[in-house]
């Protein structure tokens, strides 16, 4: 039965009830000791999605509670790897919210195309479908020959396979309508070969990508960017660490540069809302105005 | 700031969660036509959907059919009593604290949003002042859930099998235990109507 502090919490005005106390507690000695030991921080990440990947973690390793998964992460540091890749691989697709690829196509790209030379970066690339469908958008467009793009994770196991540029075979149809709903020219299948159930991308698309780890809650800003993109990734961050990564990207973003979001994802109610001028408010893109 | 606004202005106490799948188009209007304001509950909708839908079309249909506010949640957004909110297409939607989160983790039963990801948050947090809806639909998605959400001290009503478009999400619930009762779209929304009149957030209801 659940109550004591967490349903008087709730009742008397509003503030987050503790799911289950014991687990809560367990949840927090689970990533204090994370930290400590791996000085990876999660202790800011969103509460909810966080505890959910921190149990199918547990559950694959055959543990019954949070404080068996601590124990095994502490004195074991593979099993730490494969926490880390849990909490690092977002289940993404190329081309996803083909809308968003379009309004890139017909409201960003005249923007860039006024630059002799384009730095982009890619925040939290994961296994890199944003990264190589943005840099067919670019080759595309004319506009790739100019471009550096930094595609950066935390996971260094994650950037290994973003290199590879390898997906799987079974996503190319999924992967080829979003390419053509995103406005694609050419014929999907011409960007990769198969082989052995995965689709290799072409290397070429590769060549003006640095693919490099930063960790977007403690690294420092790198460079100035004209365009940054980082989807679906500050959702597993709660509230004020999202404002302090976006204070990390109004350091990095050239004057007027472009800041791009996730579908769901909004500057209102964020600490920078107010240096940014909507470029198109339904795909999340911004434009830095201070 | 008058009763109801400061009431709109803090997070909700109470919270119903609605899953659906195959024909929860059909169903949701039933449903959602039986509640009025004031409701003293966040009302929470996952509906299985495909992931280019669009998020306003819905939004705007089952916001003809009810007279409390419907949304499409963002990342962040704050749980209000009395409005109504749409999971939108491919993320799931976690009830987190005072706040909804989304995640794009893998799909759940094939389906993202998922019906177990949503009644799993939610119970975690709101646990007996949660009341958990399945309605039809072709998969198990939602069944774990409703067994969590009965752990936790939660009401559940299910839609009666013989009355959906696709019986096997009611069933799979109904497989997991006791429900607070089984009925169809329009009985389940009188049924809720009366929870969200309750002065007492998970005060016994009539």
């Amino acid at each position: 039965m659940s109550g004591g502090p967490g349903a008087a919490a709730l009742l008397s005005g509003g503030a987050a009830a503790e799911p289950d106390d014991l687990e809560s507690v367990e949840m927090a000695l689970l990533l204090e000791g994370i930290h400590r030991h791996y000085s990876f921080d999660f202790r800011q990440y969103a509460p909810a999605s966080l505890r959910r990947r921190l149990w199918r973690r547990a559950h694959a390793e055959g543990l019954a509670t949070l404080s068996g998964l601590q124990e095994r992460v502490l004195h074991d540091p593979a099993c730490m790897e494969r926490l880390l890749l849990d909490l690092s691989i977002n289940v993404t697709a190329m081309f996803r919210d083909p809308t968003f690829y379009s309004a890139l196509r017909e409201k960003v790209v005249p923007l860039l195309r006024t630059y002799p030379f384009l730095r982009i970066w890619a925040a939290g690339c994961s296994t890199g479908e944003e990264v190589y469908s943005l840099a067919i958008l670019l080759r595309e467009e004319g506009l790739y020959e100019r471009a550096r793009i930094y595609a950066t994770d935390i996971n260094e196991t994650v950037l290994e396979r973003a290199v590879a540029g390898v997906f799987p075979l079974a996503s190319m149809k999924a992967y080829t309508e979003n390419y053509m709903r995103a406005g694609g020219q050419r014929s999907f299948s011409e960007y990769y070969v198969s082989g052995y159930g995965g689709a290799r991308f072409d290397p070429a698309l590769a060549e003006n990508i640095v693919f490099a780890q930063h960790n977007l809650v403690s690294d420092r800003s790198f460079n100035e960017f004209h365009l940054i993109l980082c989807r679906n990734v500050m959702i597993y961050f709660a509230k004020p660490l999202q404002d302090q990564v976006h204070s990390l990207f109004h350091e990095s973003l050239a004057p007027s540069g472009v800041l791009c979001l996730g579908h769901k994802e909004a500057l209102r109610h964020t600490r920078h809302e107010a240096d940014y001028g909507e470029l198109d408010r339904d795909e999340r893109i911004y434009r830095r105005r201070r | 700031m008058n009763a109801s606004t400061a009431a709109a202005a803090e997070t909700a106490t109470s919270m119903v969660v609605i899953g659906a799948s195959w024909g929860g188009m059909e169903a949701l209007p039933l449903l959602l036509d039986h509640l009025d304001p004031p409701f003293s509950a966040a009302v929470v909708i996952a509906l299985h959907r495909h992931p280019r839908s669009d998020d306003r079309i819905l939004v705007s249909m089952l916001g003809g059919s009810s007279a409390l506010p419907v949304h499409d949640v963002g990342d962040k957004d704050p749980i209000h009593a009395g409005h109504v909110y749409v999971a939108p297409p491919d993320y799931h939607l976690l009830v987190d604290g005072d706040v909804f989160s989304l995640s794009v983790d893998e799909p759940v039963h094939f389906a993202r949003p998922s019906v177990d990801v949503l009644f799993e948050s939610a119970a975690a947090v709101y646990g007996s002042r949660l009341t958990a809806v399945v309605l039809t639909g072709a998969n198990d998605d939602g069944a774990a859930g409703v067994a969590c959400v009965r752990a936790r001290g939660g009401r559940i009503f299910v839609q009666d099998p013989a009355t959906a478009v696709r019986p096997e999400m009611p069933n799979a619930a109904l497989a997991t235990g006791p429900t607070d009762g089984v009925g169809d779209p329009s009985w389940i929304g009188s049924r809720l109507s009366r929870v969200g009149r309750s002065a007492t957030p998970g005060a016994e209801v009539p």
